[in-house]
């Protein structure tokens, strides 16, 4: 046969998957390899930082919860979502998310910005309980986490994994995750070390028991940092709009 | 197989000339309205290319994109809506922001528009903690009564909103709290009863008339400070009122004993920094015309 036909690709199933694959991948290549090149994809914004050991534990328990179920993290540039919920998110906040939690299903609110909107208290009572304190909501209740000790020998180990993943963690960062975490929780530590690794980490016993390290502290951890790390009174809003 | 060219004798088109099994592939044409929307599809992906960013490009300064011909973005989109949205509310926003809010207070339309406001806002903000009704909850006081921690008047509510109490990131909070009479060991166990029968009488709720009249002495020494001689409490340091009947915590005797052996310290967020003074002033109107206002 002299003409190229197109018999032949569909007569040979290896011919038809390797082409199929090279089709694929040039419309693929694309569209996501710009993305990647393009400097205005993560703007350059000053405060982000790696999570703390114990925000990271939190992230975890967050994770294995399946929070991200009902709850996104992700505030669309719509006026809607950012008068309720504040300034849309930027990329550059979720840079060191590993998955990142953006979201898709919205059950309960988004909790982008959730850090320091309520009290510790606040977020312990309504996961032991949420309708105690809102009578409406549907969320399940997580008694557990406040009764359960944070198994947390495998931090630093988790530190290391993220750091393959391109998050930026210490050597040092990474041989202080015990003592960071322990030190999170307890105000009467010495946490000059914690507060200069992780700028604006809070630090205080987040469950109300300073007996031991539970779930709910780390989780607390982390909910009360969502959102706060950017100071955006410092940025012009025509900053973002790239 | 054969690849020759046959023509079907029953529907007289011609065929692919693939043939498997005897069985033959009409070669039908595509629809012509398929085929025509198909070339106005590809039409338009080149004026989309036009107007809207789409393609990457190097340049000296690395990777770009082209902007499109009206430099269309999502963010400069919403960024425009909401100083439209600023623009419209500036009339009414000015004045508040200028204005005492006592003054504002008396102005029939920007209490209007500022109810309105504070309770679009409170729905979302304060809801979670004081209720959707504002009744409040255990912990979380109501704010419906005229029964105030730290003040009904216009000017406290702005100020608690503003800077929160007991919060920490904020330098201005309002401090202050209950201590842990029994964990830091300023009390016993049999003192701490006793002032709670004290405290029990006050409400006309006391079992024991003993009790209660030994735990006068222990009230006298170490609570009065706060919550004055009289137990109507002081707010100006957030000292509730215990003649009253109504309780933060609960009222019952047990819930007496542990605040009085444990302290209490509830935490309210400070919002100066999360919204803007106009919409705090808002709030505070709005709370305050929930019916216990003074």
């Amino acid at each position: 046969m002299s003409r190229f036909s197109h018999e032949v690709i569909e007569k040979n199933s290896i011919l038809l998957l390797i082409l199929s694959l090279i089709a694929v991948s040039i419309g693929g290549i694309v569209e996501i390899i710009p993305t990647f090149l393009i400097k205005t994809t993560v703007e350059d914004v000053k405060g982000v930082r790696p999570y703390s050991p114990l925000e990271l534990a939190g992230r975890n328990i967050y994770i294995r919860e399946g929070c991200y179920l009902c709850h996104s993290q992700m505030i669309r540039s719509l006026r809607s979502e950012v008068e309720r919920y504040g300034h849309y998110s930027l990329a550059a906040e979720s840079m060191y998310d590993h998955p990142f939690q953006w979201g898709s299903k919205r059950n309960g609110p988004d909790l982008a910005r959730i850090g320091g909107k309520y009290s510790d208290e606040w977020h312990r009572l309504h996961m032991a309980n949420p309708r105690q304190v809102v009578p409406e909501s549907v969320m399940p209740g997580y008694p557990y986490l406040a009764k359960t000790p944070l198994d947390y020998t495998h931090i630093a180990d988790d530190m290391k994994a993220l750091r393959v993943t391109g998050v930026p963690y210490t050597d040092e960062e990474i041989a202080n995750a015990k003592a960071d975490l322990e030190a999170q929780v307890n105000p009467d530590a010495d946490v000059t070390g914690l507060a200069a690794r992780y700028p604006k980490a809070v630090i205080r016993n987040f469950d109300g028991n300073p007996q031991v390290v539970s779930e709910l502290d780390a989780l607390v951890a982390y909910l009360q940092m969502l959102g706060t790390l950017v100071d955006f009174n410092a940025y012009d809003s025509a900053n973002f709009k790239q | 197989m054969s690849t020759q060219k046959h023509t079907d004798e029953i529907s007289g088109v011609e065929t692919t000339g693939h043939e498997w099994d005897g069985i033959r592939e009409l070669n039908n044409p595509l629809p012509k309205w398929w085929i025509y929307t198909f070339y106005v599809c590809i039409l338009w992906s080149l004026v989309y290319w036009v107007i809207f960013p789409a393609w990457p490009y190097l340049s000296s300064g690395g990777w770009k994109h082209t902007a499109g011909s009206y430099g269309y973005t999502q963010r400069g989109e919403v960024s425009a809506e909401l100083q439209k949205v600023a623009e419209g509310r500036a009339v009414f926003m000015k004045q508040i922001d200028a204005m005492p809010i006592e003054d504002i207070a008396k102005n029939d339309s920007l209490m209007e528009v500022a109810l309105a406001g504070g309770k679009a806002t409170f729905a979302d903000n304060c809801a979670p903690c004081h209720g959707s009704g504002a009744a409040g909850g255990n912990g979380f006081p109501n704010l419906n009564d005229d029964d105030w921690l730290w003040g009904g008047k216009l000017a406290d509510i702005q100020t608690t909103l503003t800077h929160g109490i007991r919060w920490e990131a904020d330098a201005d909070t309002r401090q202050n709290m209950m201590p842990r009479f029994l964990d830091d060991k300023m009390l016993t166990r049999e003192q701490i009863n006793d002032v709670a029968e004290y405290v029990l009488s006050l409400s006309n709720k006391a079992d024991d008339a003993a009790a209660a009249t030994r735990g006068s002495e222990v009230f006298a020494a170490n609570c009065v400070s706060c919550h004055g001689a009289d137990a109507k409490g002081n707010q100006e340091l957030g000292a509730p009122n215990l003649t009253d009947a109504i309780w933060l915590y609960g009222g019952d005797k047990a819930t007496i004993v542990t605040t009085l052996s444990h302290g209490r310290g509830g935490v309210m967020p400070a919002w100066g920094a999360r919204l803007p003074g106009s919409t705090i002033k808002e709030l505070a109107l709005y709370v305050h015309s929930l019916g216990g206002g003074k």
